[in-house]
């Protein structure tokens, strides 16, 4: 069946089984690797994507549920070859090791900041906890996405002035 | 890991739905947010020959409060329960559960009438349901009934709800009694099922008596159970740790639960107590402190 | 061992980013973007998919496999069955442990989940709604499903097609001196006991196993894309198992999604997509899901421990004995040098001085998993740290000690290194004392010992938990140890081209650990490259030297002690090029992070880059053009990290939750070569640490149904339960390795376990409770709390 949505910015229509996944979709159909595949059965959060702006697991969404809706994936976060905060966050708060989680904790961590400017530690750690990291034990998620927030006010107020 | 094919439709109105249910029978599943059904058609525990998307019918979404009821869209997210804060004090039990639900990024896209729907008996939103006593209005081709929570849960993810019916609205009334209410949840880790949870929901009358107590319980038998025995003792006494402490023990009473994974079924039943113990001490202290 | 610690030499070391610089990291940038490629990315042409049907049943005898259906389904290529493999000598493959393992089961199952036949497809999606086709008759047949079983007499032979195996028994192993043990015990005036189970849990890296084989029939080439953490042995083991010519034989290991040692042993999937692609001539990638990596793939430790130490009438630790029962599951498919049938258990005297241990170890089949890998530790070193410090937590109470003076009346002392051990091990350099009084200092012990006195006397439940870690990683020397005779070497080549900018190959394989950083930062420190100007490559059998690979914490002492000697080979060759280029003689030249000069004569130099262009450009006559080495490393010993962890617990007594309210982690791995890095690693050790002390648990029932085939099952903490770590150190260099530096990947995950548990004992030992083994659920704590009659 043939599904329309846009992905990153950019309009899609691609013709798909209905029981294709969201996550299959993304890797296979449109070549966008970045969103992972780590548990199948929505408990680790690797195939994070932000449909409509709140993040959800792609692997728990079935294609056609896209029909009309707006998708963004890690390959969206950089905007004209520069860097989003969160990104800039996990780079330079060591959030990322094997680098397999990150797409969609910067996801979560980008939508969380958006919602929530000033989130406390105990509202990160909340905010991320529908995403497994085996390598890093969350403590410089945290801190990248503290940055994130933190470079945010700081252009924000900047944006003021 | 992905589902056997099915057929896929999302009709953009209500009688469209009805008329295809009516056509298909169990042959047909609703599908709301997807997040019990579709783990299912991965695992291939179920395998529906259509899908009938209810994601594109309008009017399912949403929360107001209307004669003497607070409505609820079927097809309302768990996070929009969550950040409904206006029922903090009216329905604290439902703002304390909704975030408790698995985690966050679930919450974003599953329903509450999914959830209540798909009847898994470690689902929290149906203790919820059963401690403030809600009516379920569900619609079929044949027309509309309303059905109240208790009694609604009949086995695991069984219940009153015919295959040809889909769940429209949520109704919970409010009365206008100072009331107080909690959701304590013992899970393994953000994500988990309940091990066992707990939702309490009381009012208090002008003379500071309990006027009205609900008590609902999760994980601990074949579906969500309403601890009646717990809510009779508790209706129309001042509230005391001793009467307290006897409503728990009746709540543990009347959990039926199996040793698991999780634990022994005495753990379950004194965590059930142990929880109804204190989310009634912090109900009554909420509802105490409430305004009316 | 010399880093020079002086102020400018600090701030030249943070330019070039050398040792010691917590360097923002070299690879960062693709993962950023999502553009890491990971092998379920790697798409070829011609593709074909694979699936493995898998056995329901633990222990069953195969009537018949019927594919007829499957093979019906449109777009089924394949469906591979153990009898096809057989008659290419393939059904069966060697493990690391010099057993066998099959690859598809021809005569029986042996455990749930064991690989019985392969679709392949062109899509996945085929190959899955295919595998569900193929029709498997079974005769169920008794399971054995603990070790305790399986060495009882009359239980059913498991591997009854071994040739002369009539029983369960796999190993009997013993080290250390039982006459001198024997006679500790003899003398002793106190002997305390521990009996403990250290059960199955699984390393899941968060990307599962897998590969793409592509097979060229034309030229016969094999490149073999795989979630390897030990790329070249596996080229060997695969010309061995497979018998293809080795030279065509190129593994590609790319990014890989952790590993903690999951990606050590080779899978019999591996295996068959290898064949696949040979017989049909396409490429066949397979890729796990996370069921058949839970079910199928290295589990670790399960493991029986009980012993004893005797104690003399100074509260001295005299002696050691421990006893070990292993499950190894249906094959001996550890992961451990060849010489130790139990790994490196014997490390188990710990930081203490004990002068007499005897351990001796069985191991067991059983219908279960095969595996034995080690989940982020070096050969079974978790098990034995485990069991030491739970023993002196248990000897602490006996004596009526704070645990803190128990351990400090039995350390090693600082004078007494290098130290022999009881059972054989040279302990490089430590000193236990200084390390946990940082810990001791940064959790405010004291104030939480009244805090704890107070909240007991009001009925209320905390505890503090200790452990003295000692660990021994960095394998070789390669005398001592080799997995199926490759000696545990490893390897470096640096080639610096005349613009003075270099590429660095490993033999080892990064799965997370930033070695793309830390590796150009020992260059850095040694040559006077910035980092930024060295390109680390690994992964790759054709463009890197041959290594053992990354396991087991032995990159940094091995990997980075190969890179440190490369690059000293090159600076030394420099100074023939700049004896010539200053017209000097070359024992007048001197060398300092990248600058040659004329010793007396400190301002004029040449540097590194100027060197790197001569060594291309304008050459003394008879030397060799160019900037390039290799280096083989076999170290001289192990080395041998420690630390002390400290845990506070707060405990539910109506639903017996335990919440770990602090958690302090001192570490000593001698050198930090980027200390951010290291950080990294601790934190990550200690949350899986937590995972396995408080709920990542593979078991199963009594028919071999696995209990935790699943993410829904096996529990792998989230942020939300994760502690917050507080991290300490102190800096004990290794004598013996180049830049002083021990491994450090696994500290956390061998030392936190028994820091936790030790908490919750700590919390419950007024009450008489001696022992929750792991995981601790709340469930297992409520238990206890009831049976000596506390409720809520």
């Amino acid at each position: 069946m043939k599904v329309t949505f846009e992905i990153n910015g950019a309009e899609k229509s691609v013709d798909v089984e209905a029981r294709t996944l969201v996550v299959d979709l993304i890797r296979t159909k449109l070549g966008m690797t970045g969103t992972h595949i780590g548990c199948d059965t929505s408990n680790c959060g690797a195939c994070t994507v932000l449909l409509d702006g709140r993040p959800v697991k792609s692997c728990t969404l079935l294609a056609p549920m896209l029909e009309g809706r707006k998708v963004t994936t890690v390959e969206g976060l950089a905007q004209g070859g520069k860097l989003d905060a969160i990104q800039e966050g996990f780079h330079a708060e060591h959030g990322l090791q094997c680098g397999f989680c990150t797409p969609g904790m910067m996801l979560v961590g980008k939508a969380l900041i958006e919602a929530n400017p000033h989130p406390t530690e105990d509202e990160i750690r909340w905010g991320i906890s529908g995403n497994i990291c085996r390598c890093t034990g969350y403590m410089n998620i945290v801190k990248a996405i503290q940055h994130a927030a933190a470079a945010n006010a700081a252009e924000n107020v900047a944006g003021v002035a | 890991m992905f589902p056997a094919a099915f057929d896929y439709t999302a009709p953009g109105a209500l009688d469209e739905v009805l008329s295809l249910l009516s056509q298909h029978g169990d042959d047909a599943k609703v599908l709301a947010g997807g997040q019990s059904l579709i783990p299912l058609l991965k695992l291939r525990f179920a395998a529906p020959v259509i899908l009938v998307d209810i994601g594109r019918v309008d009017g399912l979404e949403g929360i107001r409060r209307e004669n003497g009821h607070v409505r609820i869209g079927a097809r309302t997210r768990h996070r929009d329960v969550e950040s409904a804060t206006e029922l903090r004090g009216t329905l604290d039990v439902l703002l304390d559960a909704a975030p408790l639900i698995s985690d966050p990024l679930i919450r974003n896209m599953g329903t509450v009438g999914g959830s209540i729907c798909h009847a898994d008996p470690a689902g929290d939103w149906g203790a919820v349901m059963l401690a403030v006593g809600a009516e379920f209005v569900v619609k079929s081709a044949s027309g509309e009934r309303v059905l109240p929570a208790a009694g609604f849960f009949e086995g695991p993810f069984t219940t009153g709800l015919r295959s040809d019916e889909v769940m429209t609205e949520i109704r919970i009334p409010v009365g206008s009694g100072r009331s107080g209410g909690t959701y304590l949840k013992l899970e393994r880790k953000v994500g988990d099922f309940a091990s066992v949870a707990t939702a309490v929901h009381v009012v208090l009358g002008g003379d500071g008596r309990i006027a009205a107590a609900g008590i609902g319980l999760c994980a601990v038998g074949a579906h969500s159970i309403k601890a009646t025995a717990a809510e009779a003792a508790l209706v129309g006494q001042a509230p005391s740790d001793e009467l307290i402490a006897e409503a728990a023990r009746l709540a543990g009473d009347a959990a039926e639960p199996k040793a698991d994974i999780r634990g022994s079924a005495e753990y379950k039943r004194d965590v059930a107590r142990v929880f109804v113990q204190r989310g009634l001490h912090t109900a009554i202290n909420r509802a105490q402190g409430a305004t009316a | 061992m010399a880093v020079d610690t002086t102020e400018a030499a600090a701030a030249a070391r943070q330019a070039m980013g050398g040792i010691g610089v917590s360097l923002a990291r070299k690879e960062d940038a693709r993962f950023l973007h999502g553009q890491g490629h990971y092998v379920d990315d790697v798409v070829l042409p011609g593709m074909l998919h694979m699936v493995i049907v898998r056995s329901p049943h633990a222990h069953a005898r195969i009537k018949g496999i019927d594919s007829s259906a499957a093979m019906a389904v449109p777009g089924v290529i394949a469906v591979v069955t153990g009898e096809l493999l057989a008659q290419h000598k393939l059904a069966w493959m060697p493990t690391l442990s010099g057993d066998t393992q099959a690859v598809l089961a021809t005569d029986k199952v042996r455990f749930q989940g064991q690989e019985v036949a392969c679709v392949i497809a062109e899509t996945k999606y085929i190959a899955e709604d295919a595998a569900a086709l193929v029709s498997v008759d079974y005769e169920p047949l008794q399971a054995v499903t603990t070790p305790q079983q399986a060495i009882a007499p009359g239980a059913p032979v498991i591997r009854d097609e071994k040739e002369g195996q009539t029983d369960n028994k796999i190993y009997h192993w013993e080290a250390g001196d039982k006459e001198a043990t024997d006679a500790a015990f003899a003398r002793a005036t106190k002997v305390v006991s521990l009996e403990t189970f250290y059960p199955r849990c699984h390393p899941s890296p968060l990307e599962t196993c897998g590969c793409v084989a592509d097979l060229d029939p034309v030229t016969g080439n094999a490149t073999i894309y795989m979630t390897s953490q030990a790329p070249h042995a596996h080229r060997t083991l695969f010309a061995i198992v497979a018998g293809l010519p080795e030279e065509k034989i190129r593994i590609i290991s790319p990014d890989l999604g952790g590993g903690f040692g999951n990606k050590v042993p080779i899978y019999p999937g591996y295996v068959v997509a290898t064949a696949a692609s040979l017989l049909i001539g396409r490429p066949v990638k397979w890729i796990e899901d996370r069921t058949d990596n839970l079910i199928s793939t290295g589990f670790a430790r399960d493991y029986y421990m009980d012993g004893s130490v005797a104690i003399d009438e100074n509260g001295k630790f005299i002696g050691l004995r421990v006893n070990l029962l292993s499950d190894n599951g249906a094959f001996f498919a550890d992961a451990q040098p060849s010489k130790f049938k139990a790994g490196l258990f014997h490390i188990v005297t710990g930081s203490y001085d004990i002068p007499a241990a005897h351990i001796v170890a069985n191991g067991a089949y059983t219908n279960k998993a095969p595996g034995g890998v080690a989940y982020r530790c070096s050969f079974r070193v978790t098990e034995a740290s485990y069991f030491i410090e739970r023993l002196v937590e248990s000897a602490a109470v006996e004596l009526g000690q704070d645990p803190v003076t128990t351990r400090l009346n039995n350390f090693i002392q600082p004078e007494a290194f290098p130290y022999t051990s009881a059972s054989g091990f040279e302990y490089d350099s430590g000193d236990y004392p200084a390390a946990m009084k940082v810990a001791l200092d940064m959790l405010g012990y004291d104030e939480l010992r009244k805090e704890q006195a107070e909240k007991r006397a009001r009925g209320e439940l905390m505890g503090i938990g200790v452990a003295s870690f000692t660990e021994v990683v960095g394998a070789g020397k390669g005398k001592d140890y080799d997995i199926a005779g490759l000696r545990m070497f490893d390897s470096a080549e640096l080639r610096i081209h005349p613009t003075g900018k270099g590429i660095l190959k490993l033999g080892v394989k990064s799965q997370g650990q930033g070695h793309e950083t830390t590796f150009a930062q020992i260059v850095a420190e040694e040559l006077g490259i910035p980092a930024s100007d060295i390109e680390v490559r690994e992964g790759d059998t054709d463009n890197t030297p041959f290594g053992l690979g990354t396991y087991a914490s032995r990159s940094t002492p091995v990997g980075g002690a190969a890179t440190a000697i490369v690059a000293r080979k090159l600076r030394d060759k420099g100074k023939l090029i700049a004896a010539h280029l200053f017209e000097a003689d070359v024992a007048d030249i001197e060398f300092d992070h990248g600058k040659y000069n004329v010793k007396g004569s400190p301002d004029n130099v040449k540097t590194i880059q100027d060197i790197a262009f001569a060594a291309y450009t304008n050459l003394p006559d008879g030397l060799e053009a160019g900037l390039e080495g290799v280096t083989y490393y076999d170290p001289p010993n192990m080395t041998f990290p420690f630390g002390t962890y400290l845990v506070v617990v707060d405990i539910d007594k109506g639903t017996g939750q335990v919440k770990v309210r602090r958690m302090v982690a001192v570490d000593d791995c001698g050198v930090r070569i980027n200390p951010m890095i290291v950080e990294g690693q601790i934190h990550g050790g200690l949350t899986e640490g937590f995972g396995i002390a408080f709920m990542e648990l593979i078991t199963f029932d009594d028919e071999g149904n696995c209990i935790g085939s699943n993410f829904m099952d096996y529990l792998i903490p989230t942020a939300w339960e994760t502690p917050r770590f507080e991290l300490g150190q102190t800096v004990t260099p290794s004598p013996h390795h180049p830049i002083g530096a021990k491994g450090v990947g696994e500290s956390a995950t061998v030392g936190s376990p028994a820091a936790y548990v030790n908490a919750v004992i700590d919390a419950l030992s007024h009450l008489g409770i001696t022992n929750i083994d792991m995981p601790i659920t709340s469930d297992k704590v409520w238990a206890a709390l009831r049976s000596k009659g506390v409720t809520e």
